[in-house]
Formats: C-alpha cells, structure tokens, sequence
C-alpha cells in the first residue's frame, strides 16, 4: 500500500509534468472535452428548465383536482369515437354536485379564447375569457392582489363582473387600479371586482392566469353564446390520497347522470394533471433525452482525441517506456502512468466546460426557471474522468504491454 | 559464490519461416566480485546474451539461475523487481530521462522500489557523489555533457545497491579521453566489490575486465582470463 502510494505520488508528478510540456497539444485536445462537457452540461440544465418550467406551469391545474370532460385531454386513438358524445350540461353539473360525497370544490367552466376587451382607448384582443362559479377560486387556486372575487350572489345573479389577469392589467389600467372600473368585453360593460395575482411566464407562455378574464358562467353564457365552449367540471377533491376514490365516485355519478348503459363505455372523461406530466414525459421527455444523447456525440468525438493523442504520446515515449520498465517499473506502474495522464487531462477539460457553462446557465436562467443542478456538476465530473479511463486505457494498454528490449531500441 | 549460473540457454527467433539461433548454447558462471567483458562482432549474439542476463528478455530454452533463484520462466512483473533490485543498467546511448534533473533520473529505480521521498533523495545524492557530480544535481541531461550524462547513468546503476553492473557498450557514444576517464570509473567501481558486466567489441576497452568471454554465432567461443589488464590511472573525478 506506502509502496503504492509513493508511486502513485511520482506517477502523477510525471503525467501532470507531460501534459505541462505539451502545451499546445494539451489545450486542442482538452478543447474537444470542454465542448462535449458544456454540450452535455448545457443541454441537461436545459432540459431540467424545460421541464420545471412545465410543471410549474400546470401547477395551475392543481395536483388534488379532477376534470370532468366531453373528451381526454390527450386522446390516443380513433378520434371519431369522442366526436359523437353528448355536451356535459349545466343540469349534469347540478346533479354530480348533488351526488359527490369527497369533494371540496366543484365549479363547472367554459372558456373561450379571441374576445376583444377595451377601456377607453386601450385595448386587448385575443382574450382567454373563462365563465364558471365563486369555486373556480378554490379549484383553481386563484390568489386575488386587490379587489375580491366574484360572490355566490354575482354567480347566480349573473352579474356583468369581472377578474382580469396581470397582463390585462398592464394594458388597459397603466396608471391606475382597476377594481370596480368599467371594461367592455366585445363591447359588453362589464365591472372589474379584483386583480388576480401575477403568476409569472409559464410553459410558453400557456396556462398562465395572466393573460386571463374570468366571469360568472352565466354571464359568460349571454356574452358569447350558449353553445360556445365545452363545459368541464373541476371537482377539487382536497385531499391527493382520495384522488381514486373521488375519481371512481364521478365516474359512477357521471354513468348514471348520463344514463350510460351497463357494459359500455364512459362518454366521458375525468382528466387530471398528472396527464400532463406523462404527456410531457412521453413526448418532451424523449425528445430531451435524444438531445442529451446527440449532444453526448461531442464527448464522444472529444474521447476519440484523447485516445488518438495518447496514442501519439505513448508512440513518443517508448524510449522513456523502455528506460522505466529495465529500471524496474511494473506493468500497471505504467498503465497506471497513461491512464492517470488522460483522466487528468480529462477532468482538467470538464473543470473548464463546467467554468464555461455555469454562466451559461445563468443565461438560460433568463428564459427558463433553472441552474445547474448540483448533480449535473459532479456527473460531469465523473464523466470527464472515465471519458479519460476509457479512452486513454487502449493507448495505456499498449505501452504497459512494450517489451523493454524493443523499446529500449526504439528511436 | 555464483551470482550467475547459465546452463545451455538458447534463443530462438522465428524470422518468416526461419529460425534465426541467436544464442545456440551457451553456458557460463559468474561469481561475485567479477570484472567480465563479453566481447564478439555484430550478430554473435552479445545483446541477446546482455539481455538475457539483464532479465530483459528469458531464454528460449536452459536455465539461468540468478542468486539460485530461477528467474528463466518468471513473467514480466517478475522480471521487473529482479531488475529494480539486483541490476544496475549502463546503456550505450544513457537513456536518462530528457526533462528530468540528474536527482530525479537517480532517484528513479528507488521510486519503483517503493522508498520514501526524503530517503531516495539522501541516496540519489550521495550516489551522485560518488562519480563526482554533487555539483549538477539539479541539471538536466542536454545541460550535461557526455560524460557527465553517463556518469548520471552509472550514479543511477548504483543507487539500489544492485548484485550486479551491467554496461553495454559504455563508451560507445563518448571520445576516447571521456571513455578512458568513465572506464577509470568502473575499475574502481570494480575494486569496490561489485560484479561488473561489460558489453563491448573493442578490444582495449575489454581489457580494463580481468575475465573475456568471446562470442561467435551464439556460441562461447573463448572464455579467458586477462593476463595484462589495463589499470588505468585515477585521474581524481571520483570519490569511490
């Protein structure tokens, strides 16, 4: 073991002093790690952005709350089979609000998108207006800035009130609050009762409450028309472990109200956040993982440098092999020699890729919500020395194997 | 006492379809405190022999026993701490490590005989003492001239403190001044007690050994005494 370790001491004197003589030919070769290093690092701290930049993004759509509607959000399959089932109703709503036991809100909804809002000379087009009950707020999870949100009164009377989003806010009501000021919606006064807390960028830009008008759904009803927008009822179950059985108690109530026979199937659905996450997971997800593995093509290409450097520098110092192994050096003490020589130029390439994309991302911080995670760091460490290991273990390979007579000769 | 005994080794190459008998059959003891010169022209198989009793390379076929152990059928790490512990190398051409300081190449078989730090040093520099460089430890090989570079070299042969010197062609590379004075060296290096191997094809440098093994097409041609050694005169560069 003290024998070990007193050459290991020299062994990683003498490659640190080989990769110091060639200057040059070691900076070009760490080059080709650094870029896979800042490639790989890059790509996976992006990745990771993306996809909490998603999840906080449908973090709207709370984990504890299910969604009763016509269709799947992410139907597989023949499309036609959903396209022939019958509207869910207010009177549905009515009637599995009457027969839900686990439920802590229910508020049935009907969005729309394109509707033009003005106040005085500002105006905003294309906006999501969404129509529903006071319990959106607790299914939703709406956290009001100033004002307050539509009353049970408001709802039944249908009242012409309004919550707008932050981004609404910035446009029509630049130097002023906006609660109860009038805006009109396609030409329709309506009042503005509170301002919903600003959410911040979501997943480009979707699902974000910001750019967001939410009403009474019967108001909603007389602005745009009965039949326009699909009702979907959002049952906040309150209690994530009950999720299941909330869920088999629509399906039963929802089989019932809508006089489904025994045997057939649902013509509905009950759809929850964590369709997302595996929609995400199933499409984003691989498309990541394939950008991870593309971008890993340069370590690849950057080990194949190392390995054909090595092979150079064993190739130059046979005669230095040959002087080590008469004079006594071991086998491994050689292999050892190589191999310490490539993984230090290695790690040495993944320490300055790390230095280089830290700030990078701090840049990508700028578009999505991340850093570099900590495991990403010492991963790429790790990387960087078996990068060395394995591609310097060939060329390491071949001069611990030299016989010493022809090496001795070797000029 | 017999540090080497050779009992008809061979060395067979297999050149193409040829068989080319490097060695065909030789036999030889060596005792310690020798003073040998192995003499021959190119190709009567000197360096294979030099090789073979450097345990650079086993024989084909025979037995060599080195200190009665039989080192003929041991693998390469084998080999390798025999070297390390029981020979010192002088090369013709020095081979001393081009970057590193005369320190460092003397340190060098101590480092793979696993010796601390402070020790290896205190004995690279009193080794270099001994062959009258304590005053370019810290040179490095192309700031030393020839004869100081093999002087580095046989400073590094002696640092372990090996059973035997071996020299192949050790002035081979340097001017006849230069040689005599590293040939003065190895006499009182010789008168010290240690075994010394000579590798060489001129006659007057065979002659500082007091024993000549004449080599012709991997045979013993004529293993003799030397009646009229050459002694040269101390010229003072060493403190053996």
């Amino acid at each position: 073991m003290k024998l070990f370790f007193i050459e290991f001491l020299e062994i990683f004197t003498i490659a640190s002093r080989a990769i110091r003589v060639n200057k040059l030919r070691s900076a070009l070769t760490t080059l080709g790690i650094i870029i896979g290093i800042v490639a790989v690092t890059t790509m996976a701290t992006a990745m990771v952005g993306l996809r909490e930049a998603f999840l906080s993004s449908i973090s709207t759509l709370g984990s504890d709350v299910l969604y009763v509607s016509k269709t799947p959000w992410f139907a597989m399959g023949d499309w036609s089979q959903y396209r022939n089932r019958k509207d869910i109703t207010m009177d549905q709503y009515e009637r599995l609000k009457d027969m839900l036991t686990i439920h802590e809100a229910i508020a049935p909804t009907k969005s729309t998108f394109g509707m033009n809002v003005k106040r005085k000379e500002n105006s905003v087009i294309s906006t999501a207006v969404y129509g529903t009950t006071e319990e959106f707020q607790k299914t939703s999870q709406i956290e009001l800035e100033e004002g307050r949100f539509m009353s049970e009164m408001d709802v039944k009377a249908a009242r012409k009130v309004c919550m707008i989003g932050q981004d609404i806010v910035k446009e029509l009501f630049p130097n002023e609050s906006p609660v109860n000021k009038e805006i009109r919606i396609n030409n329709v006064p309506f009042k503005v009762l509170g301002v919903m807390t600003k959410q911040g960028s979501g997943f480009l830009g979707s699902f974000s409450m910001d750019g967001m008008i939410i009403m009474p759904i019967k108001a909603f009803e007389s602005l745009a028309g009965e039949s326009r927008g699909r009702l979907r009822i959002d049952v906040k179950v309150g209690d994530t472990a009950r999720l299941e059985d909330s869920k088999a108690e629509i399906i039963a109530a929802m089989r019932i109200i809508r006089k489904v026979p025994y045997g057939k199937p649902d013509d509905f659905a009950v759809n929850q956040q964590e369709a997302f996450k595996q929609m995400y997971d199933q499409t984003i997800g691989i498309i990541a993982l394939a950008g991870i593995v593309i971008t890993a093509l340069s370590l690849f290409v950057g080990a194949i440098g190392i390995m054909n450097i090595m092979f150079v520098s064993v190739t130059e110092r046979t005669k230095e092999i040959g002087i080590r192994k008469a004079i006594g050096a071991k086998t491994w003490s050689i292999l050892l020699q190589f191999l310490t020589e490539s993984a230090l130029i290695c790690l040495i390439g993944g320490i300055i890729g790390l230095m280089i994309s830290f700030p990078l991302s701090l840049i990508i911080n700028q578009f999505l919500p991340t850093s570099m995670p900590l495991g990403v760091v010492v991963l790429a460490l790790i990387i960087s020395i078996l990068v060395g290991l394995i591609s310097g273990f060939l060329p390491a390979w071949k001069a611990s194997h030299l016989n010493p007579v022809d090496a001795l000769r070797y000029e | 006492m017999n540090i080497i005994y050779i009992e008809h080794i061979a060395k067979i190459y297999q050149v193409g379809s040829e068989e080319v008998h490097a060695l065909a059959d030789v036999s030889l003891n060596i005792d310690k405190g020798e003073y040998v010169a192995i003499m021959g022209p190119s190709g009567s198989g000197k360096s294979t022999l030099m090789n073979v009793l450097g345990c650079l390379d086993t024989p084909t076929k025979g037995i060599y026993n080195f200190k009665n152990v039989n080192v003929s059928q041991m693998n390469d790490n084998e080999l390798a701490t025999i070297r390390n512990k029981e020979i010192g190398f002088v090369f013709q051409t020095f081979n001393l490590l081009p970057r590193s300081d005369a320190l460092h190449n003397v340190e060098l078989p101590l480092i793979y005989a696993g010796i601390p730090s402070s020790e290896r040093k205190e004995r690279a520099r009193l080794a270099l003492d001994h062959v009258g460089l304590s005053d370019r430890t810290h040179h490095k090989p192309n700031e030393l001239s020839g004869g100081q570079r093999q002087r580095v070299a046989i400073a590094r042969a002696l640092v372990t403190n090996p059973s035997i010197i071996l020299a192949d062609e050790p002035t081979g590379n340097l001017d006849t001044k230069t040689g005599e004075d590293i040939m003065a060296l190895f006499n009182e290096i010789s008168d010290q007690g240690n075994t010394i191997i000579l590798v060489t094809h001129e006659e007057y440098i065979a002659e500082h050994a007091a024993r000549i093994i004449r080599l012709r097409d991997g045979l013993i041609e004529k293993d003799e005494n030397v009646t009229k050694r050459f002694i040269p005169k101390k010229n003072g560069t060493s403190k053996l």
